[in-house]
């Protein structure tokens, strides 16, 4: 079962949940069974172009999936997966 | 036992070490020998010159510290003193150590400048400055040398609000000779639960003057430089450039986009931070400087391409922020600024520290350049500053700008420019 960190903004989702524990093959199976269980999940984070938002980053564990094989990204038992968008608080 | 006299004693020692005239040492330097030279005269000798690229060691530590610095006992070592005479001495101690290839440098520094080779006058702390970073200054890391690199570094600030106030705190403790503040808002009563540069009294101030009088009660050395305006396309390159280290605590996306372009553009790296609600993001963009084999990071666009649409991600105002959140992100912030203006340590390039402070975890992800990066990309397609209110997809900003520099020590003049 692979591990997402949910960022902040996405917890409304999830009930408040910060992580979750899922498996799936791929990053975007992943994210489809996330929206099942939490319905508009996947909105928030899918371009509708086969691909992830430009402000939000997904990493398998350290790594950023464009670097690897986007929502293809194998995922496998342990691994971490991180949602990571842009945030422009600072005041 | 033989007695001898103090010239006897000098003499003896000459007749069992090696010595070389200046023009000698500086031959074989110059011929790249790889040679470990050391003043043993004492500290205030040191102060006023000493011979380019040589360890300071007065007699007394010698032997205690010489393995410091030349743990090889075959390499060769020139020990120098004032005038030939205590080096002489010296070497044979540390022959005695096992040392094979000590040398005495012959009439000593003053040999030296005789002889019209360069020396090298260091600049030093004074007695106040001595005791108030000595925590610094003991720190192998940063030691006296370190320190004044921070005395005469400037940092530059994006906002005095609740990343900006910590970091300023830190740098104007820490000796930071320059601190540039840019931030065009008054202080608010609601601003008093994060903003720890300001307080009670300073509500309806100019956050900038308010910053200064704090930070001016806490090291009246450092110079503090506010500008009471917004940072634009049209100010960005004179305000930026001349910093060492900008830190970026702005509230949005446009300004955020701005400075690291210009940051890039300039070449200056930017310590990048953001907060939300219990979570934070810090990170470190690096320009590459090819010339002093600065190999660089990734930049903001690396990891952000895009903006998000307007409204598409609530911001503090809306959503609110843990007050302490901004006191840790604001304080990494000013260490990363610090390791990169001593250069210790490695600075967060590459790399994005994401903190929740709700399980209090601390998680640093591998961030990439993208080699097809509009901005720090092989082929850039962005080479001057655009408007980033239109890139953001908000209205554009339309009002002109002057800019307006407002040395705030004393002085409150500078209007406020509204964005």
């Amino acid at each position: 079962m692979a591990t997402v960190y949910v960022p902040t903004p996405l917890r409304r989702f999830t009930g408040g949940q910060s992580k979750i524990v899922e498996s799936a093959a791929t990053v975007g199976e992943l994210f489809q069974k996330l929206d099942g269980h939490y319905p508009g999940f996947s909105g928030k984070l899918l371009d509708g172009e086969g691909g992830v938002k430009r402000f939000i980053n997904v990493f398998r564990n350290d790594d950023e999936i464009r670097a690897l094989d986007g929502l293809a990204t194998t995922i496998s038992e342990d691994d971490k997966v991180s949602i990571v968008p842009a945030m422009a608080g600072g005041k | 036992m033989t007695r001898l006299n103090r010239d006897q004693l000098v003499q003896l020692a000459k007749s069992q070490i090696t010595e070389w005239t200046p023009h000698q040492l500086d031959g074989r330097r110059k011929a790249k020998e790889a040679i470990t030279v050391v003043d043993i005269r004492e500290r205030d000798e040191w102060m006023q010159g000493h011979i380019p690229q040589s360890v300071f060691i007065p007699r007394g530590f010698l032997e205690l510290q010489i393995e410091q610095h030349q743990p090889d006992r075959d390499a060769p070592v020139v020990i120098y003193c004032a005038g030939g005479v205590r080096s002489a001495l010296a070497a044979r101690n540390l022959q005695e150590m096992g040392y094979t290839n000590v040398i005495s440098l012959i009439g000593g520094f003053n040999g030296w400048k005789n002889a019209s080779l360069g020396f090298k006058v260091p600049k030093v702390l004074n007695e106040e400055q001595r005791i108030r970073y000595s925590r610094h200054t003991m720190l192998q890391e940063i030691g006296d040398e370190g320190q004044l690199k921070l005395l005469e570094s400037k940092v530059l600030l994006i906002g005095a609000g609740g990343l900006g106030s910590p970091a300023a705190l830190y740098l104007a403790a820490a000796g930071v000779g320059q601190i540039g503040i840019i931030d065009y808002d008054t202080v608010d009563v609601s601003n008093l639960q994060r903003q720890v540069l300001h307080g009670q009294s300073d509500v309806g101030r100019y956050k900038v003057d308010s910053a200064a009088d704090t930070l001016a009660e806490i090291n009246p050395e450092v110079k503090v430089i506010g500008y009471k305006e917004p940072i634009t396309s049209h100010n960005a390159f004179e305000i930026i450039s001349g910093y060492d280290v900008v830190l970026n605590g702005s509230d949005n996306f446009p300004t955020r986009y701005l400075v690291n372009d210009a940051c890039q553009m300039l070449g200056i790296p930017l310590v990048d931070a953001s907060i939300f609600m219990f979570e934070g993001q810090v990170t470190v963009y690096q320009p590459k400087h090819p010339e002093s084999a600065v190999e660089g990071g990734p930049c903001y666009r690396c990891l952000y391409p895009d903006p998000p649409p307007p409204g598409e991600v609530p911001s503090c105002a809306e959503a609110g922020v843990l007050g302490v959140l901004p006191g840790i992100v604001g304080s990494i912030q000013a260490i990363e600024a610090i390791k990169l203006l001593v250069g210790f340590g490695e600075p967060l390039i590459g790399r994005l520290l994401m903190i929740d402070t709700s399980d209090m975890t601390f998680r640093t992800l591998k961030v990439n350049r993208n080699t097809e990066c509009p901005v720090c990309g092989d082929h850039p397609t962005v080479t001057e500053l655009i408007d980033y209110d239109q890139f953001c997809g908000l209205p554009s900003s339309t009002h002109a700008v002057e800019p307006v520099e407002a040395n705030v020590n004393g002085h409150h003049a500078a209007e406020k420019v509204l964005a």
